[in-house]
């Protein structure tokens, strides 16, 4: 029997949308100098969801020095016990609108409901908690009796994870007695804003958090200001090198989380079917629209038959389709740049000689949409093996031995994430050890932990977000 | 079927013959990792069955419930109660499916074949000493033909549990093996216990077993141990099963019983079921529920839909 499941939408009505909204500056929504706005559409519809407002360098500067003042004047000298007070009520109220906030993740962002309630949002909440529990306990936290913040923190962030991106910025930096200036990417700027609502509901100190809105222009005007003592970037490689050359030469401390290319390796005694999951979870999960993703998978060539037919059947339950309905697997991707970068590099794929694969799927007539896609015979030399797609496409790779595994998944300017599958628990001590990447998961994949440092070797960054490690990119050491 | 799936049937067919074999080839199968599978079936339970997929899948479920009694105290009087139930589960309703089968001890099977002669509702009967199996092999398989020759049409197993925890998977494979054979065209249930068999490479490997020595389905449970079916454990037999047709072109079917008690859960296994092995499975000859007090969930949300309110377990019948 065949079983078809309704559609089961998410409604919208917990969403409270603005036609328009301001920048929030020293607590409060303002309308930017020069008037200037944009749009930020759901890329599922390509409906247009709200007006929001462009930050120009006038008004960066007001929010940098709304910062300032509210870091020496306020939040620098109260004592970590009370600064922890708000960051334990914000965590709360995440928690309290959390359907709120995931409901209009998914319509800015794209991504479906499920990740965005059973993901996004629950790991929002629990950065919160984490950092506010260190906010009274810094003397311990290893870096010196006393350490002290280092001032106003520009903070730009991508479109992909835009609320927890905030979270991992934002949660730290107040805990460690820091303001902040930051800027949402300029796809999904909208829980931002909402977020910046919370802070005046938990009655934040104006100045504390300021939320400023634009493109890259607002961005380059953000993270130049000579006011700032700290920039943190996550995004794409090219941007973040343009950011550590203007940060080059001033007092500012950076922190920069970019691109990967993630290996995940599938050894012959990996538990099949767990794997097959891993491999979906690390390249499907958020439309791939991941840093971490596990994009190039690497399987032994004595099983590869088997783990792609395992995989092929896994990709063909996949539903991809909208956003909103609770058993939506894959949802849109984020903007048309994005989508045209994604095909280009598939066509890229295909034209390089590699065989492309996907699942009979019926996609949306409107919005940006991709299915997802897998490449086999690809090798080292394709560009779909080395560039980053930031999409649903996955190169498919095989290998003959452990060292040869370490070789290929090495060979590539980044290392921000790999993944083992082995039921061999001395081969992932082993493997662990040789692999080039920030984050090493073994028998899963794409699993985050607030009290887990996050961060990349090479080309994928510097510096860590998340746990202990995460405290130290805003203290003064 | 490719031409390795044929030499891989010719291959699986030997294997009984051999300790060595059997236990080689056991071992060989991919281990399961059980916070991956545990978080597969997580994730699979967050699926939302709404309106028309709600009002198929009750209905199907219904059609999938083995209608179970098993009690020392269980007479003619019950049991013909609960038969005449499994035909008609909801007497106000004449659209309400009957369910797949009725499931009672040997003893009773006489009392419940003559309620359901010619209904189509299969009557199961536990035998080989249930639920323990301590018991010879020559009792079992007398307690088995006995329940055939009463008129029963299915036959529920249990594995030697001791045998296969001390690593004699002949002495099991014998088991099932000679018991299929009692069953003559009885259907046979293998019950694999695997609340007692603790580990998923367990369930797996007797899984495998079980379809090797010709069982027709696989069952998680007796219900009289504390841990009965679960979906991840019930996720790992379907998975057996998938692999199994795809290695001998023979389907079988998956029984989960015991603890399923809700609408919500049966719901949370058909969308396993659909998710892992798909249509062909989503039927009473290949999908059962051992299940008692889930009926009256499946009927109590049934009318719900249908008259969008709901009634009080009174309007029910409690058999």
């Amino acid at each position: 029997m065949n079983f078809e499941y309704a559609p089961a939408p998410e409604s919208r009505s917990v969403v409270d949308l603005k036609p328009s909204y301001g920048l929030f500056v020293d607590g409060k929504f303002v309308d930017p100098t020069d008037g200037g706005s944009f749009k930020s559409v759901n890329p599922a519809s390509e409906e247009v969801l709200a007006e929001v407002a462009e930050a120009g360098s006038q008004d960066v500067d007001r929010a940098v020095h709304a910062a300032r003042k509210a870091y020496e004047k306020v939040w620098g000298p109260m004592p970590g016990r009370d600064r922890a007070k708000y960051l334990f009520r914000i965590a709360r109220i995440i928690q309290e609108r959390s359907r709120e906030l995931a409901v209009l993740e998914s319509l800015d962002n794209g991504k479906p409901i499920k990740e965005s309630r059973d993901v996004d949002l629950p790991l929002v909440a629990a950065h919160f908690f984490y950092y506010a529990g260190w906010a009274d306990k810094l003397p311990h936290a290893g870096f010196g009796p006393d350490p002290q913040p280092l001032g106003v923190a520009a903070q730009v962030i991508p479109w992909n994870f835009p609320l927890l991106m905030l979270a991992w910025k934002i949660a730290p930096a107040l805990a460690a007695g820091n303001t902040v200036v930051l800027k949402p990417a300029e796809t999904t700027p909208l829980t931002a804003l909402l977020f910046a609502e919370i802070c005046q509901q938990a009655d934040l100190p104006a100045g504390v958090v300021n939320i400023v809105t634009g493109a890259g222009d607002t961005g380059r005007a953000l993270v130049e200001h000579p006011g700032v003592d700290k920039v943190a970037f996550t995004g794409s490689t090219e941007v973040g090198r343009a950011i550590a050359r203007s940060v080059a030469g001033t007092r500012k401390k950076l922190t920069l989380e970019l691109g990967g290319k993630a290996a995940n390796i599938v050894f012959d005694d990996a538990p099949v079917d767990q794997a097959v999951e891993g491999i979906v979870n690390g390249i499907f999960f958020n439309q791939g629209h991941v840093c971490c993703a596990g994009s190039r998978l690497l399987v032994q060539e004595s099983v590869a038959e088997q783990v792609l037919e395992s995989l092929k059947r896994r990709m063909a339950r996949l539903r991809v389709g909208d956003p909103l309905d609770k058993n939506t697997d894959i949802g849109a991707i984020n903007s048309a740049a994005q989508l045209a970068r994604i095909r280009e590099l598939s066509d890229a794929g295909s034209a390089e000689g590699a065989e492309r694969w996907s699942p009979p799927c019926e996609l949306p007539e409107r919005g940006f949409w991709f299915a997802p896609t897998i490449f086999t015979g690809v090798t080292q030399a394709h560009r779909i093996a080395r560039e980053e797609i930031f999409g649903p496409v996955l190169s498919v790779l095989t290998f003959r031995t452990p060292a040869e595994a370490v070789e290929k998944a090495n060979n590539t300017p980044y290392g921000l994430s790999a993944g083992i599958w082995t039921d061999k628990g001395s081969r992932i001590l082993w493997l662990a050890d040789r692999l080039r990447a920030g984050v090493v998961w073994a028998n899963t994949f794409n699993k985050f932990d607030p009290t887990s440092p996050f961060g990349g070797y090479k080309e994928s960054g510097y510096g860590r977000e998340g746990g202990r490690h995460g405290l130290e990119g805003y203290l003064n050491v | 079927m490719t031409a390795t799936a044929t030499s891989a049937r010719s291959d699986l067919s030997e294997l009984g013959r051999s300790e060595t074999a059997l236990r080689t080839f056991l071992h060989g199968l991919p281990g399961v990792d059980q916070v991956g599978a545990e978080q597969r079936a997580a994730q699979l339970g967050t699926r939302s069955i709404k309106t028309t997929a709600k009002a198929q899948a009750i209905d199907l479920a219904i059609r999938m419930v083995d209608l179970t009694t098993l009690e020392g105290a269980d007479t003619p009087g019950k049991v013909r109660a609960l038969a005449a139930k499994a035909l008609r589960p909801d007497p106000a309703d004449p659209s309400c499916p009957h369910v797949g089968a009725v499931c009672v001890y040997p003893a009773m099977v006489p009392h419940v074949a003559e309620v359901l002669a010619g209904s189509g509702v299969h009557l199961a009967s536990v035998a080989t000493a249930f639920p323990s199996g301590q018991a010879p092999l020559e009792v079992k398989l007398a307690d088995t033909r006995a329940a055939v020759a009463a008129g029963a049409d299915e036959i529920d197993m249990v594995i030697n549990r001791g045998a296969f925890l001390a690593g004699r998977y002949s002495e099991v494979y014998d088991e099932i093996v000679a018991t299929k054979s009692a069953c003559g065209d009885a259907h046979l249930k293998v019950i694999l216990e695997t609340g007692e068999l603790a580990t998923y490479d367990n369930v797996r490997r007797a899984s495998w077993l079980a379809m090797l020595a010709g069982g027709d389905f696989i069952k998680t449970s007796t219900g009289k141990v504390p841990v009965a079916a679960t979906l991840p454990v019930t996720l790992v037999m379907l998975e057996a099963v998938r692999d199994f047709r795809a290695a001998t072109g023979r389907q079988v079917g998956v029984k989960p019983a015991g603890g399923i008690k809700t609408t919500k859960d049966a719901i949370k296994y058909l969308v396993m079921v659909n998710e892992t092995v798909g249509a062909d499975w989503l039927d009473p000859d290949w999908f059962r529920f051992g299940a008692s007090s889930l009926l009256n969930d499946l009927l109590m949300q049934r009318t719900k839909l249908t008259t969008g309110v709901y009634s009080g377990p009174d309007y029910f019948t409690l058999d």
